[in-house]
């Protein structure tokens, strides 16, 4: 069997299970298509939590990025792990017992206003569409490389299984679809990990292996300080140094802390599980598992780095083994042969660097590189695209809540029944895969930039707006909703000034502070919560039935 | 239920909160970022200090924080049932005939 049949197989095999589970999980009303019922053990709740939040950029692109940027690829790896800490303990307990169906809800109630519901439900749509065309662009890549077809059918396939479990049973059939997507992708995930430690360093857990000494086929002495030496006899940056600014990295990593924990998708998988404890123990269930990637993928990088330097680094260009072809046809790796001598030279000097890697190949071409087993390359491609597929479900239904639940029912037509709405969130669920579909068939050419936007956005508009309406009692709606304005709105104008307008000058000396664009969210969760302390200060209390709810989510019980 | 206990509640509440989210910023934004190059120093295996806090141990504290965050606050929980249950008990007769009679 080649490395081709068992992807069919492996791919084949995944898709039959998600069809199977979502059969199985029909969702016949609201409550059920939202938030499953509200029945949902931590454990499950905590694995779909774990699917829902590692997307393609997780499973593809992270640990690819960790290996060209070394210690500053640091704020992915804590800025996406750090915000469940904030989750847990600043948000989902008290989200769990206000005990509705979305974010919008909360906002809605607790700030006793259409128009804060209104804006939040913009700023969810917005959210969750700039990701969700992301996922499925990643879907489309990897179906075109592996399964050699059109990145079009590619991911009109994956609109398919999608639209299949997300339209009929919504938040139950998407919960445990999610379940088993969890459990594909961290085994595809994980043993390539262990099987390219094992050859490395002789250590089978990869988080160890990381710190290990390499073997003598590989020359031995320690992986990390092998790979510095690379890199710096190569002109590349050394590995555990940093190379960006101290703050930079500060404001990078606290923005996607905050923005991670003001994410739509990842705060409404808290309203599935029965109670206030529950909600704890699957934000403790979620972080686990999502720590066994975020923790094996930095060793990956290290890994896949020094596998690819110690193949390619003055290697001759005929001699370079398939997969290396195979990735030229779909123009992720450039070879220009500048000086002529068909060898490849990779170094740091652009100016006699003649190899161009995809950072987004290093994970899904770590296997062939390794030369590992047929088996195992074709299962990462079902691992990532279980990744791509869970993320996407979750972002769907945020967008299908948005327009049936709180834009219908909440806002503009509240006497419709439980059967309509119903109807309402299929149709919007619908309307949003084929959306959603044609960006990922033709996707805008600043995808990957679009994405550190969402985050960005949720931390400046969400995160303070949530926390402070249950932490601060006296927090009153004009000072949401003028914190929500301003906050989104430094975001939105300082990431498109500089990635949109004037590119040319998107470096450290016009920056803010020298806080890039990906960074700037900090800044604007800071001046939404300025702007929100101080307007609500000038304005009058919240009436008592709305302090009357506060005090109700801060007690425990069901 | 009454207000004095749901108010102490809320306290410890914030205590916890507040404590674990110190811990929470020293671990990651403090050796993972601040003095990250001065904890490099110090050597482990094949890791500097700074770098695998930056990578690896920040995440594996993250992890424990939640844990010990669901722990005490189960325990501050029960601690809450008890004490609206003693004070339900004091207030209501019925209640302690009820508990004289199972003695």
């Amino acid at each position: 069997m080649n490395v081709q049949i068992w992807t069919y197989l492996f791919v084949f095999l995944s898709f039959s299970l998600y069809i199977g589970i979502a059969i199985w999980s029909r969702a016949s009303s609201t409550k059920e298509f939202y938030v499953a019922g509200g029945g949902v053990p931590p454990l499950a709740n905590g694995m779909a939590t774990a699917a829902d939040w590692m997307s393609a950029a997780s499973f593809i692109s992270m640990a690819g990025l960790i290996s060209f940027l070394g210690r500053d690829g640091t704020f992915y790896l804590m800025g996406w792990t750090g915000g469940y800490v904030l989750l847990a303990l600043l948000l989902a307990p008290y989200l769990r017992k206000f005990g509705k169906f979305t974010v919008p809800d909360f906002i809605g109630d607790r700030y006793y206003s259409q128009s804060a519901r209104l804006i939040a439900v913009f700023c969810a749509i917005v959210i969750s569409f700039v990701y969700v065309c992301g996922q499925m662009q990643g879907a489309g890549i990897v179906f075109s490389r592996f399964l050699e077809v059109r990145i079009e059918t590619g991911v009109l396939i994956g609109m398919a299984i999608v639209f299949f479990y997300a339209v009929l049973g919504g938040m139950k059939g998407i919960t445990y679809t999610q379940v088993a997507q969890y459990c594909v992708l961290i085994f595809a995930f994980t043993v390539p990990a262990v099987f390219i430690s094992l050859m490395m360093t002789g250590q089978p857990i990869p988080q160890i292996g990381f710190g290990a000494e390499l073997t003598e086929a590989y020359g031995g002495g320690y992986l990390l300080d092998r790979l510095d030496g690379m890199s710096e006899a190569l002109g590349f940056a050394t590995y555990t140094e940093g190379q960006r600014s101290t703050q930079d990295v500060f404001f990078i990593t606290a923005a996607l802390m905050f923005g991670t924990a003001g994410l739509p998708h990842v705060i409404i998988r808290f309203f599935t599980v029965p109670n206030v404890r529950d909600a704890r123990r699957s934000a403790g269930y979620a972080l686990i598992f999502i720590a066994i990637l975020y923790t094996t993928a930095p060793a990956v990088a290290a890994f896949a780095k020094t596998n690819l330097i110690n193949t390619v680094s003055n290697a001759e260009y005929t001699a370079m083994p398939e997969w290396f072809k195979k990735w030229e046809t779909t123009k992720l790796i450039t070879f220009d042969d500048k000086n002529g001598d068909g060898r490849i030279q990779y170094v740091g000097d652009p100016t006699i660097n003649e190899l161009d890697v995809n950072r987004d190949i290093m994970v899904l071409a770590n296997p062939e590189i390794a030369d590992l087993p047929d088996w195992v390359i074709a299962l990462v491609v079902a691992g990532a695209l279980a990744a791509a597929l869970s993320t996407a479900a979750g972002l769907l239904l945020v967008i299908s809540t948005s327009v049936a639940h709180d834009m219908m029912k909440r806002s503009f037509m509240p006497d419709i029944s439980d059967k309509k709405e119903l109807l309402y969130a299929r149709l919007a669920i619908f309307i949003a895969v084929l959306v959603a579909g044609y960006f990922g068939m033709y996707p805008p050419a600043y995808v990957a930039q679009v994405v550190a936007f969402a985050f960005g956005l949720a931390a400046a508009s969400f995160f303070p707006a949530i926390v402070l309406g249950i932490f601060w009692k006296r927090m009153n709606k004009e000072g949401a909703i003028a914190g929500m304005i301003a906050g989104f709105g430094f975001t939105a104008a300082y990431i498109i000034y500089f990635r949109f307008l004037n590119p040319s000058i998107d470096n450290e000396e016009s920056w803010l502070f020298g806080i890039s664009p990906e960074g700037i969210g900090t800044l604007g969760t800071l001046i939404n919560t300025c702007v929100a302390i101080a307007v609500a200060r000038l304005t009058p209390s919240p009436p008592n039935e709305v302090t009357e709810i506060v005090e109700r989510i801060r007690l425990p019980g069901e | 239920m009454s207000s004095n206990s749901a108010n102490s509640y809320w306290k410890s509440n914030l205590k916890i909160v507040a404590s674990l989210l110190l811990v929470w910023f020293i671990a990651s934004f403090g050796a993972g970022i601040l003095f990250v190059d001065a904890l490099d120093s110090i050597r482990f295996a094949g890791f500097k200090l700074g770098f695998w806090m930056a990578q690896q141990g920040s995440i594996l504290v993250f992890v424990v924080l939640i844990l010990v965050y669901i722990r005490l606050m189960d325990k501050l929980d029960a601690q809450y049932a008890s004490d609206n249950a003693d004070e339900i008990t004091a207030q209501s007769n019925t209640a302690q005939t009820q508990k004289e009679v199972k003695q």
